[in-house]
């Protein structure tokens, strides 16, 4: 092995992999919940699908979509790796153990949570990402706006969350993200070796409303379509 | 300060502690009642007496870790009530007093668990791979001479207190019992950042932190996920602090050191 696969081969190099993949992830949150905002607009829908259809075609937009899927690949393989490498530092448990005594409920289940996020990620490339970019899985109505055909993704939305189970599953799962990113958005800059006293607590408390806004914009979503649409 | 209390009741306790043959024999839990023990007693003084009476009825008496019984050498150990050193923070299990337990408690005994701390016996376990660890890096080899005269060689007293207390780490293991994932960051990082933050750890700086990582994974402890929960269990206060420390000597020295 050379210096650079002995290096993120290491638990700590793997885990600079899962910060740094986890952090470019969280950017990707803020960059599609921008873009999910388009959904309030009161035009029928027009300006979300001409946003989806500038995502769906823009060179830049399509570039980072590949790095998006390998940020997802390295994120979820590394976390297989360690978690597999965890289970077996420690091969029997104990017969009694307060772990809440030490260390918070997501800090310690932080697999389970990316597990439940993982689910709702493939659900939900089911329910808009595959009919919009690959005309699968029942393909998209379409839509004319100023004589241009454009793919209706916004009825495929506003479909979807009359669905009480989708927008079950979707709020559910936000909140696991939430609590996913509660530990893991300050975690990451620890594990890049990130912490001072001039900033850790800032990032600390940032972090938290981080995860609390984003989510709760996220989930706010099919809650609006199921209540008020 | 509490001191002996002639009317302290003595209490009627219920342990349930973990017995194993040896290293390859199956374990289980076995309960021991035990009567008449003052509050006063350390926890280990609790377990002599359980001993005693073990040996007195011909029984095999229980395997435990133990050394100086003031806190300092890091040899005694026990996950106690599901907490590594028992339920008080900042104590180590012979520091840890009867009086923090009520009459009639049932109290489980168990030794560290994790794969690189094989049991030997009872709650005996093999930390031995904490000295392979410190083989590997957690020393100093040039020769530094004689003593230097007081504030002959400049380090400004904060990074000296911080050095210190990363030195305060007795190697007791409690972190890696603490952990969910077994994980020795915070014993690496302590003996990683004592020696990386004073002049005479600089010549070794970027093989100790890369040879130190690379035995810590070798001998099987798991990766480090800030839960945090080495640092609150740790007997003497190591900081997480120093984990985030090795972290930037790892990356340091892994994008400058001449290893290939």
């Amino acid at each position: 092995m050379n210096w650079f696969t002995k290096t993120f081969s290491s638990t700590v190099g793997r885990k600079i992999v899962m910060a740094v993949t986890g952090l470019f992830l969280c950017s990707f949150l803020v960059v599609h919940l921008i873009g999910n905002l388009q959904l309030f607009r009161n035009d029928g829908g027009e300006a979300f699908n001409l946003y989806s259809d500038f995502m769906a075609h823009n060179g830049v937009i399509r570039f980072m979509e590949i790095i998006l899927v390998l940020g997802f690949v390295f994120h979820i393989y590394d976390a297989l790796v360690l978690t597999r490498l965890n289970k077996a530092a420690r091969p029997i448990g104990y017969v009694n153990s307060h772990p809440e005594e030490n260390s918070s409920w997501s800090s310690r289940n932080m697999g389970l949570l990316g597990t439940v996020i993982l689910v709702f990620l493939i659900i939900h490339l089911w329910n808009f990402f595959v009919p919009a970019r690959f005309e699968a899985n029942g393909g998209l109505e379409r839509v004319m706006i100023e004589d241009v055909e454009y793919h209706n993704l916004y009825s495929a939305v506003v479909l979807a969350f009359q669905n009480p189970i989708y927008v079950a599953i979707y709020v559910i799962s936000m909140i696991a993200l939430a609590y996913h990113l509660i530990h893991g958005f300050q975690s990451a800059f620890q594990t890049l070796g990130l912490d001072h006293k001039k900033y850790t607590p800032f990032i600390q408390k940032f972090g938290v409303a981080f995860s609390i806004l984003v989510c709760l914009g996220f989930a706010i979503i099919p809650l609006y379509f199921f209540f008020l649409v | 300060m509490a001191g002996s209390n002639p009317n302290a009741k003595p209490m009627d306790l219920t342990l349930k502690v973990w017995r194993q043959k040896d290293r390859n024999s199956a374990g289980q839990m076995v309960t021991y009642p035990v009567k008449g023990i003052s509050p006063d007693m350390s926890f280990l003084e609790m377990m002599d007496v359980l001993n005693e009476d073990l040996l007195r009825k011909g029984e095999d008496p229980i395997a435990f870790d133990h050394d100086c019984r003031e806190g300092i050498c890091g040899m005694c150990s026990l996950y106690i009530n599901g907490r590594p050193h028992g339920p008080e923070r900042g104590t180590t299990t012979c520091q840890l007093h009867m009086r923090h337990f009520k009459d009639g408690d049932t109290i489980t005994i168990e030794p560290w668990r994790a794969a690189a701390f094989p049991v030997h016996k009872d709650l005996v376990v093999d930390r031995s791979a904490f000295d392979r660890i410190q083989q590997a890096g957690g020393y100093v080899s040039v020769n530094t001479g004689g003593v230097p005269d007081a504030n002959a060689i400049p380090i400004p007293k904060s990074i000296a207190d911080k050095a210190f207390d990363a030195a305060t780490c007795i190697g007791c293991g409690a972190c890696v019992a603490a952990c969910k994932n077994a994980s020795a960051m915070l014993f690496v990082s302590a003996k990683v950042s004592q020696l990386a933050m004073l002049p005479q750890g600089q010549t070794e700086r970027k093989t100790r932190v890369e040879n130190m990582v690379a035995q810590m994974d070798i001998e099987g402890f798991g990766s480090c996920t800030n839960t945090g929960a080495c640092a609150a269990e740790c007997p003497v206060g190591i900081s997480l602090e120093n984990i985030d420390m090795l972290r930037r000597e790892f990356i340091y020295a892994k994008a400058t050191s001449e290893s290939l």
